[in-house]
């Protein structure tokens, strides 16, 4: 196995999609010859033509319009929205739209063959247009999944299982990560699938759950716990939408403790909804009630994005808060 | 530098243009008497083809006059006629291969028709009884066929024109000699998604027909009120689009348009925006009244265009309609009309089980869990759920 960085697997997993189905296009800003601004798509107009890898003209409710009518039509339509900040023009055409074309028309048509793919969230120095985490917008959406992965390995799987879904799928990718997560990801053709969440590291005191870029932050957070003799159990949930309530439900109750991390801000955030569930799921093992640390409730500050992250000490101090009940 | 614009003369004093410097003509082939300009080319059109338009018209006329009192009657919650516009609608679909993707707004129930939706799946579209395609999900006049090749209504507005121009594109991407139409109404136009629509499929080559139908009125707001430039068309123009201007009332005019317009869009795979100056002589729907923001005098003047009864005497001049083959006709489909009426309205509404079906291509063990909660509450309190009760 090589190791690569996240950018280079999710263009390992878009090759491959792209050579085993002939009906998938990609399509976006700048994605073209010169590969998307983070690069994700180098090389790929070279190897698969200009009618299967094109730049768009600048209008990102007419690349969600596009990808619709694609896939209504019997394609595989992989859209990049350049950043997930961007993603509000084109949010009727998602929600109103991909989300519900199966279902409004009793599955005479669908767009199963769309991925929506953007690069989300801060720590980024990109002020409030370049560092948001929208997700929860379309976490209310029926008929949408949503998907996070949080390293390079993840990427790779959780891409070409999106891309071959048979639902509209939002894949937010941690921008922050692109180049600084390594690991070793195989070569080969892989999938990991959706709707599941991973534990990743076995605990018994107290669940600290997370996705994305916010991982690496829950598991900084439990190594500051252990020292303090707190056993965490770590659980990414990788995709939101549906989310995974069983293996979360499954931890709480052998822990009796939750900590939710987000990027997000918290009012409305997704960790409210993850709360909601688990209280009534495991309300009689619970010892302490649910934690919830976020971002705040403002836009996302250029200076101030240190204060603003929920970052591992705020995770560690959330944690022993939670152990003292 | 790849600044691909044509312009290339130069001038040294300031000069502006303006929208009366683009002069677009309108096509029209057909007179108000039923004869044809002395000039005219005709479209490419036989009897059979004639008597398959005239029929939708006719079918289209009943339905909406139908229709239109069963919603008054309060048996039907909503309505939408197409009335004034059916030479727009049935000329241009008159004009295409079946397999050609139709990507409609909500008025143009006379184009799902003249490709063989039956009258027995309109009403169980309106009265979303358990054979609704749609499975009762939308309000009445959201049809959709995938046998039909029409894609189901969607009401947000103008959605389906960039949707269109992906259709066109996949079409293209394999291989068929399809094109994708998209229909809307000039207040569409001013949506976000024209635009975007537009300018991708004049820029990504996508072989689909943008058939604007400029009726007048978007709910009450006047063209007036609704665009400063010259119409539509100038648009397509602006967009580097083979454009056409046509008397949206002509069924030859329309029909003559369209046929050219697909040619033209398969064989440079390339989009074409036809702009049909119609008028809409209905409400916008059975919700709301036009005596409130237009005159009678304005809507007698148009009655005078009306479109059905212009071909229709292009018809009888060929000798191909006789007044009481015309007759019968209508006397058909009102019969025929009622009868279904009464036959949908009976049945049940969709099981309750398919609520929860196509939100994912298979439900998700929450949606299970939910659909099992919710049937346990009907079983408790039958009478609050009468639709479902008995049948959970």
């Amino acid at each position: 196995m090589a190791k690569i960085n996240m950018l280079q697997a999710i263009n390992d997993a878009l090759t491959i999609a792209m050579e085993a189905d002939d009906k998938t296009v990609l399509f976006g800003e700048d994605v073209g010859h010169f590969g998307g601004v983070f690069r994700a798509t180098s090389g790929l107009q070279e190897k698969f033509g200009r009618d299967r890898c094109f730049n768009t003209p600048l209008t990102e409710q007419g690349i969600a319009g596009f990808a619709n009518g694609l896939a209504s039509n019997g394609m595989t339509a992989i859209a990049e929205i350049q950043f997930a900040d961007y993603i509000f023009p084109a949010i009727d055409q998602i929600v109103n739209e991909s989300a519900k074309f199966r279902y409004r028309s009793g599955n005479e048509f669908n767009v199963g063959g769309i991925i929506y793919r953007t690069p989300y969230g801060g720590g980024i120095a990109g002020g409030h247009y370049h560092s948001q985490s929208p997700e929860a917008y379309f976490t209310q959406t029926a008929g949408l999944k949503v998907v996070v992965p949080r390293n390079a390995y993840q990427a790779k799987g959780l891409l070409l299982a999106s891309i071959r879904d048979k639902n509209p799928v939002v894949f937010f990718e941690p921008k922050r990560l692109y180049r600084a997560s390594v690991g070793e990801v195989p070569e080969g053709d892989y999938e990991i699938e959706l709707g599941k969440a991973e534990v990743v590291k076995e605990g018994t005191d107290i669940t600290l759950l997370a996705w994305g870029a916010q991982m690496e932050i829950i598991e900084n957070a439990a190594q500051m716990a252990a020292k303090k003799g707190i056993s965490c159990e770590i659980i990414d949930l990788r995709t939101l939408a549906p989310w995974d309530v069983d293996t979360v439900a499954a931890s709480v109750k052998k822990t009796g403790r939750l900590l939710i991390n987000h990027e997000a801000p918290l009012t409305g955030g997704f960790a409210g909804e993850i709360a909601a569930t688990i209280q009534e799921e495991c309300f009689l093992h619970l010892e302490s009630p649910i934690s919830r640390v976020c971002g705040l409730d403002t836009p996302y500050p250029l200076v101030h994005e240190k204060e603003y992250m929920p970052d591992a000490l705020k995770t560690f101090e959330a944690i022993k808060a939670s152990m003292k009940y | 530098m790849s600044n691909a614009t044509s312009t290339t003369e130069t001038v040294h004093r300031v000069s502006f243009l303006d929208k009366d410097s683009l002069s677009i003509p309108i096509l029209k082939i057909l007179q108000a008497d039923g004869t044809t300009f002395e000039k005219a080319v005709l479209p490419v059109i036989d009897q059979a083809l004639a008597e398959r338009i005239y029929d939708t018209c006719v079918f289209t006329r009943v339905l909406d006059e139908r229709m239109l009192g069963a919603q008054r009657q309060g048996r039907i919650s909503f309505y939408m006629t197409c009335t004034g516009e059916e030479a727009s609608i049935v000329g241009s679909v008159a004009a295409l291969d079946n397999e050609d993707v139709i990507l409609a707004q909500y008025r143009e129930h006379a184009a799902i028709r003249y490709r063989g939706f039956s009258t027995e799946q309109f009403m169980n579209q309106m009265f979303s009884n358990e054979k609704d395609l749609g499975k009762g999900r939308q309000m009445p006049i959201h049809y959709g066929s995938q046998a039909l090749h029409y894609q189901t209504i969607s009401s947000p507005l103008a959605t389906q024109i960039p949707q269109a121009t992906g259709v066109g594109y996949s079409l293209k991407m394999q291989g068929k000699r399809n094109v994708a139409i998209c229909y809307f109404g000039e207040g569409a136009a001013s949506e976000g998604d024209f635009h975007a629509g537009l300018n991708m499929a004049a820029v990504l080559k996508s072989p689909t027909i943008f058939f604007c139908r400029n009726n007048g009125y978007a709910i009450s707001t006047p063209t007036s009120e609704q665009f400063a430039g010259n119409g539509i068309a100038s648009r397509g123009i602006g967009y580097g689009m083979h454009t056409i201007r046509v008397d949206g009332n002509d069924m030859l005019a329309v029909l003559a348009a369209t046929q050219q317009a697909r040619a033209y869009a398969l064989e440079h795979n390339a989009p074409v925006l036809i702009e049909a100056m119609t008028y809409r002589l209905g409400a916008h729907s059975s919700s709301d009244d036009p005596s409130g923001y237009r005159s009678k005098e304005e809507e007698a003047k148009w009655q005078q265009h009306d479109p059905v009864k212009r071909f229709k005497l292009w018809m009888m001049n060929k000798g191909w309609l006789s007044e009481s083959d015309d007759q019968g006709l209508y006397e058909k489909y009102r019969q025929e009309v009622l009868a279904a009426v009464k036959v949908a309205e009976k049945l049940p509404v969709t099981h309750v089980d398919e609520i929860i079906n196509d939100v994912y291509d298979t439900p998700t063990p929450r949606l299970k869990q939910q659909l099992a909660t919710l049937k346990q509450h009907i079983k408790k309190y039958p009478d609050s759920y009468p639709h479902s009760a008995g049948r959970v």
